[in-house]
């Protein structure tokens, strides 16, 4: 027979207001086992936990049940104190009497009589319970960054700085993302490549990051502290020791059809190209599909003009497989396709752009050198039409419905650089609200109307039609109620942002989730806002979300430091509430192997030596380091050969028993 | 239903207390029901919770012992589907017990009396509120005699 105590907590008159504590003591002390029942104001206090720990050793106790408020609450500092008595932690059951009693029910008879049966149920749970050890891991003291922009370059260089090795894997030939496109920045307008450059650079250069462009997450497994990652580093065609970065084959490479990715399509670009001057690394690449020599087999002008006898149409992609400790995503964001906006005449007339366009058009880098001309006859345009929320708030199935938070400053931050360049220009905006609720923005959009003078209106457009060389505008003014036309040269269409179209193959290659909008989601959203469910894998930038950049960079470092305290470990305590195989039971039908949802069980060969006569037999086996303890894969077992420490069949049944008691 | 309705119903067939087990997700919906705590929602008291980590521990057996055991309902409550803290546990339950809600029918147990749902941590509301309407079902429904176990004492 056990010795169990129990304890009873008043909580104050929190528990003691409705619920008899003496009647519940009394009737604790009748529960078969039970040999000390106590109670006290506070438990959690110290007094309160010095009494635990004193009963405990008096009365030999090996069973502690609590009778208090939450076990989400105190249950990890009950453990603490069962354990300084010299118990087991995992010999403590808690009865939650506060949040499921007291705190619902006023009726005192009520209160009383559930505690009596929520105590004799936790007892008896704990008569099931068996001393746990939790095991250790080792953690592999290396990250992994997935998206090199600058969310992902943030987070590596934090990790680095720190001393920990971390490798960036980026899907294209550079790092730098979207913000490299980005011409100049809000709310202070410096310019984009001027503060993300140095970034990229020290990245490149750091001793302790290595940079894997052109290259794809393949596959992930392992666990917390000790994943395996492979990835899939594409054939660039371009020897990255060799080339010295000059820049000639791409010049000289006669396919010009494709159009400039870096650019919004607003050039082209050769089949071998470096996205843009500064890229990191500066090493093209050729693309397979568009070039003449992998296509055709004639050309190889690069092979022939590289001074460096850098090109190799030889080469292959290669798998890499490393292990890492912790991994962060930062894959970014894209914005919506704009093909079911056909009102707006993007797609079918050249000049209406997205912002993006429009950033790379006032970029003195861009494809106009930084002259803001029409796409269409490469004048300069006198009206300019901003049109935000297109696709954003938008409950439709063409849109997305949420706000994506960063169209209104960037409008604002438009019309102002365009301000700057050509007084001349008349810029309006179409807006739903103006939303500036970050450090210094309400101030910068109020600049956008009284100091430029743009034109804010409250409405949305109806249509555009083009109309000789101009593009007439037809909106409403929604304060007013009047229509509006205005005869524009260039129209700007915000377009929503939205998740990666490749997030959810992601998102399932490392096992975490996805919202109803494909981005990835955090584990909490408001205390747990940079992990994800999966321990180990954290989250930063506009993968889980629309953002801005200040927001991402903070993200970024707030991930990186996550990363970084899970590396400084030499070893994990894992959860000992694990599955268990009783391998007599087990007849190795392994069903229970597609059930788990981190594939902690695999397939266990067994010799049995039957007088003699050697006979195989094969059984599931749990991996304590990958099994989170959920459960699954008992009820999937037709036998009953799994079961779940700590939540045992029969410690539920008795607590099934107890409680109808 | 409302919380006075339910207690103006509870007050009607006073010589009947239905017993009410309900197992609950550490997650979600165990964090839901005290949150109904912190919020002083002021539920049934016939309602007994048992914490297991995620629903899909819930084996049907437990669910036959509850009515066996006495109990006049039985509810297993979750994180809402694709909010599981395991990401797939819940897709689980989901499918073995609406196989298993047909075959408690075919034991005689009244659906009404069974129900799986999904209660967020951030659904103290809905905790209150799926436990009153269970616990209405049942007292339309009545005691459960089906599978009860004579020998059981409650
Ligand atoms: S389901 Fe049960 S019997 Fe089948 S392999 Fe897994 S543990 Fe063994
Ligand atoms: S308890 Fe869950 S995580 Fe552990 S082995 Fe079973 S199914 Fe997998």
């Amino acid at each position: 027979m056990h010795k169990i105590g129990v304890f009873v907590c008043w909580c104050g008159t929190n528990i003691a207001g409705t619920v008899n504590i003496d009647e519940v003591v009394k009737a604790a002390a009748e529960i078969p086992g039970v040999v000390a029942a106590q109670n006290y104001q506070y438990m959690c206090s110290e007094v309160g936990q010095k009494l635990v720990k004193s009963t405990i050793k008096e009365q030999s106790l090996d069973r502690v049940v609590i009778a208090s408020c939450s076990p989400r609450m105190h249950e990890a500092t009950f453990r603490k104190t069962a354990q300084a008595a010299g118990l087991n932690p995992f010999l403590v059951e808690i009865a939650n009497i506060r949040e499921q009693c007291s705190w619902v029910h006023k009726n005192k008879e009520e209160g009383t009589k559930k505690a009596i049966a929520l105590v004799r149920a936790a007892v008896a749970k704990a008569a099931g319970n068996t001393e746990l050890i939790p095991g250790e891991i080792g953690v592999e003291h290396r990250a992994l960054v997935i998206g090199g922009g600058i969310a992902g370059i943030q987070t590596a260089l934090d990790i680095a700085d720190a001393g920990y090795e971390v490798d960036i894997i980026e899907k294209t030939p550079s790092i730098g993302g979207k913000m490299s496109q980005i011409d100049k920045t809000f709310p202070t307008l410096d310019c984009s490549a001027c503060i993300l450059t140095p970034k990229m650079v020290d990245a490149s250069t750091h001793p302790n990051i290595t940079l894997y462009t052109y290259s794809e997450v393949e596959k992930v497994s392992g666990y917390v502290g000790n994943f395996e990652v492979t990835m899939n580093q594409k054939a660039r065609s371009v020897n990255m020791e060799k080339c010295s970065g000059c820049g000639i084959c791409s010049s000289k490479c006669p396919s010009r059809t494709t159009k400039s990715e870096f650019d919004e399509g607003l050039r082209n670009r050769g089949a071998i190209y470096t996205p843009f001057p500064q890229a990191v690394p500066n090493v093209p690449v050729i693309d397979r599909e568009h070039c003449l020599k992998f296509q055709s087999g004639k050309c190889g002008v690069c092979e022939k003009i590289c001074p460096a006898g850098a090109i190799d149409y030889t080469q292959e992609d290669t798998k890499i497989t490393k292990k890492y400790g912790a991994i962060v995503v930062a894959t970014g964001y894209d914005i919506i396709s704009l093909d079911k906006f056909g009102e707006y005449q993007y797609g079918s007339h050249p000049d209406v752009i997205t912002s993006l366009e429009f950033e790379r058009l006032t970029n003195a880098a861009g494809p106009t050198g930084g002259k803001f001309v029409r796409p269409s006859d490469h004048k300069k345009p006198k009206k300019v039409v901003f049109v935000q929320c297109v696709g954003s708030r938008d409950k439709s199935e063409r849109g997305k419905s949420y706000c994506s938070k960063i169209c209104c400053m960037y409008t604002a931050k438009h019309a102002m650089l365009l301000g700057d360049k050509y007084p001349d220009i008349e810029s309006y905006v179409f807006y739903i609200d103006v939303r500036t609720p970050g450090k210094n923005f309400d101030e910068f959009y109020r600049r956008a109307v009284e100091e430029y003078g743009v034109h804010y209106i409250k409405g949305m457009v109806g249509k555009i039609f083009p109309e000789g060389d101009k593009l007439l505008v037809h909106g409403v003014d929604a304060l007013t109620g009047e229509t509006i036309k205005i005869d524009a040269d260039l129209v700007v269409l915000a377009a929503a942002t939205q998740a990666k179209p490749d997030a959810e193959a992601l998102g399932r290659k490392l096992g975490i989730s996805t919202d109803m909008n494909n981005f990835f989601t955090e584990a909490h959203p408001k205390l747990r806002p940079v992990e994800t469910h999966s321990a180990g894998i954290y989250l930063a930038g506009a993968c889980q979300g629309p953002k801005d950049i200040p927001e991402t960079v903070a993200q970024a470092s707030a991930a990186a430091a996550k990363a970084i305290v899970l590396l400084s470990k030499d070893k994990l305590v894992n959860n000992p509430c694990v599955s268990e195989v009783n391998e007599n039971l087990c007849s190795g039908c392994l069903e229970c192997t597609h059930i788990c949802p981190y594939d902690a069980i695999s397939a266990k060969e067994l010799e049995m030596n039957d007088h003699g006569k050697i006979t195989k037999r094969t059984v599931a086996h749990v991996n304590e380091a990958l099994c989170q303890g959920c459960g699954g894969c008992t009820v999937t077992c037709r036998p009953g050969a799994l079961d779940l420490k700590g939540f045992t069949n029969r410690q539920i049944l008795a607590e099934v028993d107890a409680i109808c008691q | 239903m409302s919380v006075e309705a339910t207690k103006a119903v509870s007050e009607i067939k006073s010589e009947f207390a239905p017993l009410i087990v309900a197992f609950c997700c550490n997650w979600c919906s165990y964090a839901g029901a005290d949150l109904a705590g912190t919020s002083r929602l002021n539920y049934t008291a016939n309602v007994r919770i048992i914490r297991v980590p995620c629903s899909c521990r819930v084996n049907p057996y437990f669910v036959l012992r509850a009515f066996q055991r006495g109990a006049d309902g039985v509810v297993i409550a979750g994180c809402h589907p694709g909010d599981c803290h395991y990401s797939t546990g819940n897709y689980f339950t989901r499918r073995r017990f609406s196989v298993f809600t047909n075959l408690l029918e075919y034991l005689g147990i009244e659906k009404d009396r069974f129900k799986v749902d999904w209660i967020s941590a951030a659904e103290g509301n809905k905790f209150a509120s799926v436990m009153n309407e269970l616990l209405e079902k049942v007292h339309q429904l009545g005691p459960n005699r089906k599978l009860r176990d004579s020998r059981w004492k409650r």
